[in-house]
């Protein structure tokens, strides 16, 4: 059992509504210190209004949340807190350095280290041949990189990512895949929220997926619940696909090829010897595992929930 | 506290950089040149009639007010104009969402801002009240009577329509946020002049009517105490310039001003603090 200490972020039954209208139900959550946790769900399912109560911009109407065991928005937890919004703005008359500057004595971070701070994290995100240009001469991906870099400005211990890759290039998004992995290496927690799930597919270690404001699953990626099962074999009769009944509902041959999904992969040899002692040539068995996206469309339905 | 300073100091950066107080005082230059070219007339037609001393320092004195006035309104348009979008329009933007969740208390923050502003809105006062007293001196030899009196309270008035702008701009838009101030302004400065009006007709419901609107917004009051302390003593004694002194605020009214910015002041940072970015 994980203890308290352990998580970066514990919710309980956190709820908001805004003038009558539920935003988030009932989100009750844990993320664990040093994982890389993704937050998916679809468009109005809650997961900008989360995140923003976890960062104290928003006031929950019931429920309880802790940032790294401090009450969510504590000043003290902040300290330890990176934050990339969704939409990055700010003040577009300075030049990245200055912004980086202004941050970081917002954080209460001595001069000195700032001055060795500042050059390396701009070179970090690629934006040193643009250190002196006014933020307002930028483009989105590059305001989206100044945004990165003031988020990690701080060596935060948790660092909320809101659609990280939103108006970046192919070399940017490795840019950040490859930034989430050094902030996991050095044991940081990362809390993912992005609608590109072949993105979150490779970084993140767990996922929760959120639907109508509420967690409806969380799972770590790479444990596959459900396996879809193709075997090529020689000609299967009605009867014999009725058969596999007690294993899988979801059985169809055609083309010499059986398709079905199982709950667990442990059933596969049975349902391989069933075939095998109903006289069916198997020549290829071969267990896929549900993409990510598949998986969401799953849990979350084709209609996004809305 | 370090946040007050380093959001003050953004504030002021901002307002040069985006060459907000640099326009301003051009302006405020420009205005400056066609004052003293009008007074370079005033005095040459004093000698060319011949005109008696007296009347001449009181033509002079009404000219100063009337410039110090022009000044006040000035002063009250950059004063909600400057702010009134640096709440709203960041809470709109999502602009205030990075420097939210850093570890500065949300008063801090608001408390930065606003003192940034009293020290753009101070320094600009200062330029435009010393420039036109500067103006007068040397075209016609006359100086405000209480210059630093007047001039603290024309700042005070300036704060405290910052005060409610900010209380505003912490619920509103900032469309709303400019309508609200303007008017509440507005509302003053109408009273202001049913209250001479009705001192100078003698009626003594109209004066209510007035203190009345002061009270609900004393920005106007201020200036009208600040008039009374620049103008010369003989306008003030005889009571016919057409600025202020027929009915002069007291300085309960000062003091109940000062108790009103720092309600309006404590609202904006109660609202901003409780209100979700």
């Amino acid at each position: 059992m994980t203890r308290f200490s352990d998580l970066a972020i514990r919710t309980r039954g956190l709820r908001k509504v805004f003038r009558g209208k539920v935003a988030v139900r009932n989100l009750t959550l844990d993320v664990p210190r040093g994982e890389v946790f993704g937050f998916l769900g679809p468009n109005g399912a809650g997961k900008s209004t989360s995140v923003k109560m976890l960062l104290g911009l928003v006031f929950p109407t019931s429920g309880q949340a802790e940032v790294l065991g401090r009450p969510a928005g504590d000043v003290k937890a902040r300290r330890e807190v990176g934050f990339l919004p969704e939409h990055f703005r700010f003040y577009d008359w300075l030049t990245p350095a200055e912004l980086l500057r202004l941050h970081g004595r917002l954080y209460g971070m001595a001069q000195g280290v700032l001055r060795e701070r500042i050059p390396k994290l701009l070179d970090l995100v690629g934006l040193t041949p643009h250190r002196d240009k006014c933020l307002q001469e930028f483009s989105k991906g590059m305001l989206q990189r100044i945004g990165l870099a003031q988020a990690l400005l701080n060596d935060p211990e948790l660092i909320f990512l809101d659609e990280p890759t939103s108006g970046l290039d192919p070399f940017g998004r490795r840019m950040v895949r490859d930034i989430i992995k050094a902030q996991r290496d050095r044991g940081a927690t990362v809390f993912l929220n992005s609608h590109l799930l072949g993105e979150v597919e490779i970084t993140c270690d767990r996922v929760a997926f959120i639907k109508d404001g509420e967690v409806v699953e969380t799972r770590a990626l790479g444990e596959a619940k459900e396996s879809a099962v193709v075997i090529r074999t020689g000609k299967v009769t009605a009867e014999m696909v009725k058969g596999l009944a007690q294993w899988t509902s979801s059985a169809q041959y055609a083309d010499g090829r059986l398709t079905f999904s199982l709950s667990s992969n442990a059933m596969l040899p049975e349902v391989v010897r069933y075939l095998v002692s109903t006289g069916v040539d198997i020549y290829e068995v071969a267990p896929q595992r549900l993409s990510l996206e598949e998986t969401f469309l799953q849990i979350v339905g084709s209609d996004g929930g809305m | 506290m370090k946040g007050i300073w380093i959001m003050a100091g953004v504030t002021l950066n901002e307002a040069a950089r985006k060459k907000m107080l640099w326009m301003a005082l051009a302006a405020g230059c420009a205005f400056l040149i066609l004052f003293g070219t009008g007074l370079h007339f005033q005095a040459k037609d004093f000698a060319k009639h011949g005109m008696s001393p007296i009347l001449r320092r009181e033509i002079s004195f009404t000219m100063l007010t009337l410039g110090l006035y022009a000044v006040d309104l000035l002063a009250v348009l950059m004063t909600i104009l400057t702010s009134v979008d640096t709440l709203s329009g960041e809470i709109a933007s999502g602009t205030i969402q990075a420097v939210a969740t850093k570890p500065v208390p949300r008063w801090q923050v608001l408390i930065g801002k606003w003192a940034g502003f009293v020290g753009m809105l101070t320094a600009y006062i200062a330029v435009m009240v010393g420039g036109v007293n500067a103006v007068t001196y040397l075209m016609v030899g006359v100086t405000a009577r209480h210059l630093v009196s007047g001039f603290l309270l024309m700042c005070m008035e300036s704060v405290i329509l910052l005060s409610v702008t900010f209380a505003f701009a912490a619920h509103f838009s900032t469309l709303t946020s400019g309508i609200l101030a303007l008017g509440l302004h507005g509302l003053a400065f109408i009273g202001g002049w049913i209250e001479q009006l009705g001192a100078i007709t003698q009626t003594p419901r109209a004066v209510t009517v007035g203190v009345i609107a002061s009270v609900m917004m004393p920005s106007e009051a201020l200036w009208r105490r600040a008039a009374f302390e620049m103008q010369s003593p003989l306008a003030n004694a005889i009571r016919v310039s057409p600025f202020s002194t027929l009915s002069v605020p007291s300085m309960s009214m000062v003091f109940y001003a000062g108790v009103y910015m720092t309600i309006a002041l404590a609202f904006a940072v109660r609202r901003f603090s409780q209100r979700d970015l």
